[in-house]
């Protein structure tokens, strides 16, 4: 833990002497590369400020120089915890813009394999922050699922955490028979374990004591400071992009969305208890439904090849001062001009890709809004006067990622 | 949608540049106008903010663009269910743009990240400051006519200090 204290006297009344400390970008519930400037009044916090980008990689940059389909590789990376729910995000935008229609048995592969990732997400969520809190036990749990989860997903695509699995126009592999019953197997013996894991916390007066009015968050404020996902459901506002602009196969699938009332740090760990029943239940769904579509194609006949057609490379004699070895020739028009908007209910929140085109094989310009970034931007609101104890609840249940916020 | 379109259109007729109907139903705007167009979104339900983001469309040639930088709004009624795209284009010689700052709290980073990379200022932000990239950077890494790999000598300082250090340490 990296602590520089500065004592500042501000002797108004006589009492104040604020702290001001660094917290982090080392300090290992901050969940990676995290940096609080804070300031103290004692233990309370007077100000909270979050320094970001020590983890910045200038995907947007990059992808402007990327063929379409090497930009879901970057992808992976943004959000390494979730990274199927990404890929989904980036297709659902390029299809857009060549106006693919993507095959139902795909549709429904992305179904699970987005509902696969938010329900590790939510695991590895759970473990940390019940780690960080206090409560060893739930961590061993959580990794003991999530493993179970990461290897299903190793028989599907092959990798464990970044998997480019999701191809625009479709899916890469298909779902083997195997494949399914494990993954039938999974969504009968997942519903127990989460009841598993809520022994061990719901009603622990440690837990209730350190998350029960912790960060309170209102609607409006919440709406205002632009959280989205389980963040702003537990504030009370059922949005979930999911049931209001529907993607891939959701509007097929029978599903609830589970709102808190309170708006604190334990209303919103109840609304991710309650959605990883929710993933559980579209999964099993899902499933059936792939009975019906069997032998149907993972992929659109006019989706593009992995490899976009471009001129022949001519070989270049020396490395371009500017761009080094990076190709320079013309390139042929195969992505149609024009922009697109897609946006995913990732588990985090809310993860929207806005992609303009000038008709090469490279994005003119790719956006991508992340909901870490817009989270941890709302942390300096929500710290204010709590205990610097609470700060690593806060940090928790706001499940950052600071691949995904700094890009 | 098309009843709330209109009646932008009637309203604020002086502002609104352009409406097109693409993937998403999108009005261009005159910076001038921008704050009264926005507060009327607002008031009408669109209370959410999705995304904020700069644009260079230098060299562009798919359309004709008037001014070489934009910015991009993405605005969501959550009753009506409504997605709204407004773009303001920003020209080169005097990029600034107002800030949402007031309305919307989350617009504070984006408008940020969006100085940081394209350089756009945003008139009445608490906090303008370079977000991502260090304080010290030179240059909108975002814009197009920024190189995608730096030659030695034109690297940021702060690294060239740092290996200075490091090597005149040991």
């Amino acid at each position: 833990m990296s602590l520089c204290v500065e004592v500042s006297k501000k002797g108004q009344d006589g009492r104040e002497e604020l702290f001001t400390i660094n917290m982090g970008p080392h300090h290992p519930s901050t969940h990676g590369v995290l940096r609080l400037f804070l300031e103290l009044d004692g233990e309370t916090i007077i100000k909270c400020e979050p320094i970001i980008g020590y983890l910045h990689r200038g995907v947007e940059k990059l992808s402007e120089n990327l063929g379409y389909p090497q930009t879901l590789v970057l992808s992976d990376r943004l959000d390494y915890i979730a990274s199927a729910a990404n890929n989904v995000a980036f297709c659902l935008a390029f299809e857009k813009l060549l106006s693919l229609k993507v095959p139902r048995r795909a549709r429904l592969i992305r179904t699970i394999v987005g509902e696969m990732a938010r329900i590790s997400s939510h695991l590895l969520w759970l473990a940390t922050h019940a780690l960080d809190i206090g409560a060893m036990t739930v961590f061993l749990y959580c990794f003991r699922d999530r493993e179970w989860l990461l290897s299903i997903f190793e028989k599907i695509c092959g990798a464990r955490l970044t998997h480019t699995y999701v191809r625009i126009g479709g899916v890469r592999l298909d779902f083997t028979e195997e494949i399914i019953e494990e993954l039938k197997k999974f969504t009968e013996v997942f519903p127990e374990r989460i009841l598993e894991y809520e022994t061990l916390i719901d009603v622990n007066r440690i837990w209730l004591k350190r998350t029960k009015g912790i960060a309170v968050v209102d609607p409006e404020t919440a709406l205002n400071l632009g959280l989205t996902g389980p963040v702003l459901r537990g504030s009370g506002i059922p949005y979930d992009v999911r049931k209001f602009r529907p993607y891939d196969a959701y509007d097929e699938v029978e599903f609830e969305v589970p709102v808190g009332k309170n708006g604190d740090t334990y209303d919103r760990y109840r609304v991710r208890m309650l959605e990883l029943r929710q993933s559980n239940r579209i999964i099993k769904q899902c499933l059936e439904k792939l009975r019906e579509t069997e032998g149907e194609p993972i992929l659109a006949e006019e989706a593009p090849d992995l490899l976009l057609p471009t001129k022949v490379r001519e070989p270049e004699p020396k490395p371009h001062p500017k761009k080094g070895f990076i190709f320079t020739g013309k390139e042929v028009p195969v992505i149609p001009p024009g922009e697109a908007f897609a946006s995913i209910e990732s588990p985090k929140g809310e993860l929207a890709v806005y992609v303009i085109s000038d008709g090469g094989t490279n994005p003119w310009r790719l956006r991508i809004r992340t909901p870490s970034f817009v989270h941890i931007s709302a942390m300096g609101e929500l710290a204010k006067g709590h205990m610097v104890a609470d700060l690593i609840a806060i940090i928790g249940t706001l499940d950052l990622v600071l691949g995904d916020c700094d890009r | 949608m098309e009843k709330l379109l209109t009646e932008l259109k009637e309203l604020f007729s002086n502002f609104i540049l352009e409406q097109k109907e693409k993937d998403v139903p999108t009005i261009v705007c005159q910076r001038e106008g921008f704050l009264k167009v926005v507060s009327f979104l607002k008031e009408r339900g669109f209370k959410h903010l999705i995304d904020l983001c700069g644009v260079d469309y230098q060299g562009y040639k798919a359309e004709k663009i008037s001014e070489r930088f934009g910015v991009v709004y993405h605005f969501y009624n959550l009753e009506e269910r409504l997605l709204l795209r407004v773009k303001v284009p920003v020209p080169e010689d005097d990029p600034w743009q107002y800030s949402l700052t007031s309305l919307w709290k989350t617009a504070n980073w984006f408008e940020r990240e969006c100085y940081d990379m394209f350089g756009i200022l945003f008139k009445g932000h608490p906090d303008l400051r370079r977000i991502l990239m260090p304080e010290d950077w030179e240059g909108y890494p975002l814009r197009k006519d920024y190189p995608l790999f730096l030659s030695p000598e034109e690297e940021w300082k702060g690294y060239k200090e740092f290996l200075k250090q490091v090597r005149g340490e040991r």
